[in-house]
């Protein structure tokens, strides 16, 4: 009879230094099954290493010297699985399954061998590149100029893109707003405000999306609040938990944390999903940080994600119609991470003349998350495929979503259909349906009345 | 036939996406949803993962030829064990094979694939105005294959039946690779009811590659009522008064107040913190007789000692009552790292005795137990709880289990409500089962598998397979020469 090949278990590598996946954690996994449909791989490819029990089993067996943690499998699962926390979510017992596969990834990365120039641009793009504020701005800037001098539609044309491997890059970017927000730069405020809200402007959407933070900003100066963005503020460093690169997170983590500390408690209002799970996760990253870990949990507490914050307080019923159909994509950082689920829904149900309706499996993943369609493009193509299928069975001429990365998959995966529906910020909409930019003064104060525009 | 050959003769068969042999990858094939400890885990030696029948029957042939056991595997919810490669072989997984082929309506039936996950077949009838009615709590995951292995059922089985009361007919790839249909759209039929034999096998006599099943309509109005009571007795008087007043709810559950305090929180489902015991009752059908009966059952309840009634009609409303009964089983995690759950079936009479025997074994072990079951049919789900890390414990749960199980069988209850036997339960047959019994059971896998090839150590008690079944099949290697003696 013929048996399995075994492996040899003899000089195994094995979890060891620092963000080892916690025990505990690992060991409330029952192996019932019931997450399994929610996994986006595990649909896409009914084997069970790609579910959420498969990758928690091979976290385990790691930890029990079963499997070689630098056995390809594990690397391979560990960095196929999207993040998106759709199992967290329905987990019955309650598996923290985000923490677990971030530690995974962190110590792949700390006892992997990479070759030279993968961890060489690692190092630059994650590191130098969105570990400072500044650099990132510069760096847009030249897209923007890219975009805007011709030159896009030169290269596009001439198929240098495609053969640079940067088609798909290019496709995903939206037109990138006109100026970045500069933290300290800008500010907004209802005549008499009635709370203060302290803005993360995050990496991407700061530069990128600056215009949707703007919107946002005005969406709540016309419900009560100052808003401001506290200086010193950086990247939220979810690309980086993600990655497994926790040393270069728990640093843009302080820097953030010292950055918001004199706002007392004052909500933190986030316009990504992304950057709010990973925000609200600060307490758990510093959590073995002597001088950070209270604060970074005080940190987390505040943390709102913008249509959260909104749903609290008491809306300022918006009254310019918006006269379209739309559907609403679930961010999983917002739906699966965050359990935000009705508040979007609530907020567009206040918006004249828009019409909801849904689509089939929205808190499905589109293939985003985070940098993934970037390494892993046939995996996030078939689900931005199938995302876009269910859009179109709808009869919905814009896509509603609450991400950056989310509303950049969902773009390129749109075109690459050859579909006209449009993709939209939740605070876009709620901005237009309070009239935009009108009565809104150049310094950022909304005129009294604001709430009557239109 | 070694390894490397195996493999590539079935990636000659499934493509080379189709076969996973590497030791990582088949450590996540060693599992289903059964308590470490009762079951053992065990790595087959590959895993196919077909698409068509077609292929299913070439790897059941291949097997045969390399002399390997076949093991199918759905979703991997089994609690019994059932989809574990006891003796390695060959797992053939049926996920890829997840299309609903055709819904129905006149007919009122669907023809799917084994791998359609249950709730989403009765998600996507509803529409048509159907839903498929056995509704194990697992159904949002399992598939309709390995329903119909496990003959499963769930809540609303009272009223509509269990899997077996719902599949008309099956397309099966036998043992020695044959593809068969049982059964067929029309009711009734003529010889043997192959497909009843089917129903519940499981995985022993054939594999299912299509079934064409039932689709009950939805009903006109339901309403489900949720009842609180001070202790589990109360509670049982009023499943009894309900019952003898000839009510036929859809659906009759019972949770203890352990289970609650593990469900209430997580779910917010709105179960009162202070009861002892709730009852979730729903009533289905025209909506006049629902509103009628509603106000009987309620008042049967108070009359049993309810101290609150609720009425939820709006779906909603029904959803979260529901949502927390039907996660119940795994909210346990919060509680303990560890569950063990029993599938036992008793008289209804019994129901009283039976609870307070799962109280004292309790107490006796130092083990806390949640009650969280179908009490309309007797079907109880005691739940004990654990800490596997803790020396002893897994002993302990197990000792405790056969106490329990002995006790169920005394006074005439059943090992499995629905669960099924698999492993987990094998050696408590010859508790209900005579040696005869058995040997039919035995008989009649014989005829299907006289290789014994289709998910060996299952069922039957350890050990039995190569006694009396090879006496058997020795018996009809005989017969076959012309030999009648032996
Ligand atoms: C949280 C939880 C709650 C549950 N609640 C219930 C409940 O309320 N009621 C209930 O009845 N069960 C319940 N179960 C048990 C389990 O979900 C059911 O037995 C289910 O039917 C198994 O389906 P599966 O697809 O996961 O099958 P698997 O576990 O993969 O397999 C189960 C058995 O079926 C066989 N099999 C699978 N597919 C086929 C096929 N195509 N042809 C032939 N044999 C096949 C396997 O060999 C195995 O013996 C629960 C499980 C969990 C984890
Ligand atoms: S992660 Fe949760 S839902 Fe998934 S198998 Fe483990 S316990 Fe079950
Ligand atoms: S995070 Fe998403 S992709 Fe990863 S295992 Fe969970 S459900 Fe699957």
């Amino acid at each position: 009879m013929v048996v399995a090949v075994e492996a040899d278990l003899g000089n195994l590598h094995r979890y060891a230094g620092h963000d080892q996946p916690d025990d505990d954690l690992l060991r409330t996994c029952v192996h019932c099954g019931m997450c399994l449909p929610t996994c986006p791989t595990y649909r896409l490819t009914g084997q069970e290493m790609s579910s959420p029990r498969g990758r928690l089993w091979l976290m385990k067996s790691v930890a029990d010297g079963r499997l070689d943690l630098l056995d390809p499998i594990f690397d391979e699962q560990m960095y196929q699985c999207l993040n998106c926390r759709a199992c967290e979510a329905v987990c019955p017992s309650g598996v923290h399954y985000g923490p677990l596969v971030e530690a995974a990834r962190s110590q792949l990365e700390q006892h992997r061998p990479r070759p030279f120039w993968q961890r060489a641009t690692r190092k630059v793009a994650m590191g130098w590149l969105f570990g400072d504020g500044r650099r990132l701005r510069a760096a847009v800037a030249g897209l923007r100029l890219y975009q805007r001098s011709g030159l896009a539609a030169l290269l596009r044309r001439s198929g240098a893109l495609k053969l640079a491997g940067m088609e798909e890059l290019e496709a995903m970017l939206p037109p990138v707003s006109r100026r970045s927000l500069v933290p300290g730069a800008e500010h907004w405020s209802s005549p008499e405000p009635v709370r203060a809200v302290r803005l993360f402007n995050g990496c991407v959407m700061g530069t990128v999306f600056a215009d949707t933070n703007r919107a946002a900003a005005r969406v709540m100066a016309r419900n009560g609040a100052s808003v401001d963005l506290p200086v010193g503020q950086q990247c939220c460093g979810a690309l980086h938990v993600h990655a497994g690169m926790m040393d270069e997170a728990r640093t843009l983590a302080r820097a953030n944390i010292d950055a918001f500390e004199a706002t007392g408690d004052d909500a933190i209002v986030v316009t990504a999903a992304g950057c709010g799970a990973a925000l609200k996760e600060y307490g758990y990253l510093l959590k073995d940080d002597a001088v950070y870990a209270d604060r970074a949990a005080r940190f987390s507490a505040r943390v709102r994600d913008v249509t959260e914050h909104l749903a609290e307080t008491d809306l300022v019923p918006p009254t310019v119609p918006v006269d379209r159909v739309v559907t609403y994509q679930e961010p999983c950082h917002l739906v699966h991470a965050q359990r935000i689920a009705v508040q979007p829904r609530k907020l567009l149900s206040a918006v004249p003349g828009l019409r909801l309706v849904e689509m089939r499996e929205s808190s499905l993943c589109c293939g985003s998350a985070g940098i993934y369609n970037l390494i892993r493009k046939e995996m996030a193509e078939d689900l931005g495929d199938r995302k876009v299928r269910h859009v179109m069975e709808t009869p919905a001429t814009e896509v509603v979503t609450a991400n950056p990365g989310c509303a950049m998959q969902l773009r390129a995966s749109l075109r690459r259909n050859g579909s006209r529906v449009k993709v939209r910020h939740i605070v876009e909409i709620l901005d237009e349906a309070y009239g935009g930019k009108q009565n809104i003064d150049s310094d950022g104060s909304a005129r009294a009345g604001a709430e009557r525009v239109g | 036939m070694d390894h490397a050959g195996l493999v590539q003769r079935l990636e000659r068969i499934l493509g080379p996406g189709g076969v996973f042999h590497r030791p990582g990858d088949l450590l996540v094939y060693e599992y289903d949803g059964s308590v470490d400890g009762a079951v053992d885990t065990a790595r087959p030696a590959a895993v196919a993962l077909p698409t068509t029948t077609e292929q299913v029957a070439a790897v059941v042939k291949l097997a045969n030829e390399a002399g390997l056991p076949v093991v199918a595997r759905g979703a991997g919810t089994g609690l019994s064990g059932g989809a574990v490669a006891q003796q390695g072989g060959i797992i053939i997984s049926l996920t890829r094979m997840d299309r609903i082929l055709e819904i129905d309506r006149e007919d009122r039936t669907a023809l799917v694939e084994p791998g359609v996950i249950n709730l989403e077949l009765s998600e996507t009838a509803l529409p048509e105005g159907f839903f498929f009615a056995p509704d194990p709590s697992s159904q949002k995951a399992c598939t309709v294959g390995g329903n119909v292995a496990e003959n499963s059922g769930g809540p609303h089985c009272l009223k509509y039946g269990v899997t077996t009361n719902h599949v008309l007919g099956l397309e099966v790839v036998l043992p020695d690779g044959r593809v068969v249909w049982t059964g067929g759209r029309a009711p009734g039929g003529s010889g043997y009811d192959l497909t009843a034999a089917m129903v519940g096998s499981e995985g022993m006599l054939g594999i299912v590659t299509k079934a064409l099943v039932r689709l009950t309509p939805q009903p006109e109005s339901v309403v489900v009522l949720l009842a609180a009571f001070g202790d589990m007795d109360a509670a049982s008087h009023a499943v009894s008064g309900i019952i003898a007043a000839g009510i036929v709810p859809a659906a009759l559950e019972m949770m203890d107040a352990l289970t609650i305090e593990a469900v209430e929180p997580a779910y917010h489902a709105g179960y009162p913190m202070d009861a002892g015991a709730v009852l979730l009752i729903e009533l289905d059908g025209p909506t006049g007789d629902v509103r009628e009966t509603a106000d009987e059952v309620s008042t049967l309840c108070r009359q049993a000692g309810a101290t609150e009634v609720r009425t939820a009609s709006e779906k909603a409303e029904r959803d979260l009552l529901w949502k927390g009964r039907k996660m119940a089983l795994a909210a346990m995690g919060r509680l303990a790292p560890n569950y063990y759950l029993h599938d036992t079936v008793v008289p209804r009479s019994k129901l009283p005795a039976t609870l307070r025997r799962v109280g004292e074994v309790s107490k006796e072990y130092d083990l806390p137990i949640a009650n969280v079951f179908h009490a309309g049919d007797g079907n109880l789900h005691p739940l004990m709880l654990f800490d596997r890390r803790r020396k002893g414990s897994v002993e302990r749960v197990l000792e405790a289990s056969h106490d329990l199980l002995h006790y169920c069988v005394e006074v005439g209850g059943a090992l499995s409500g629905e669960h099924g036997i698999g492993t987990e339960k094998r050696d408590y047959m010859t508790l209900v089962f005579t040696a005869d019994d058995l040997a039919a059971m035995a008989g009649v896998k014989n005829s299907f598998d006289p290789r014994g090839c289709f998910n060996p150590e299952k069922l039957f008690p350890k050990g039995y397979m190569c006694g009396e079944v090879r006496a058997l099949r020795a018996q009809a290697m005989a017969q076959k020469l012309g030999i009648y003696a032996l």
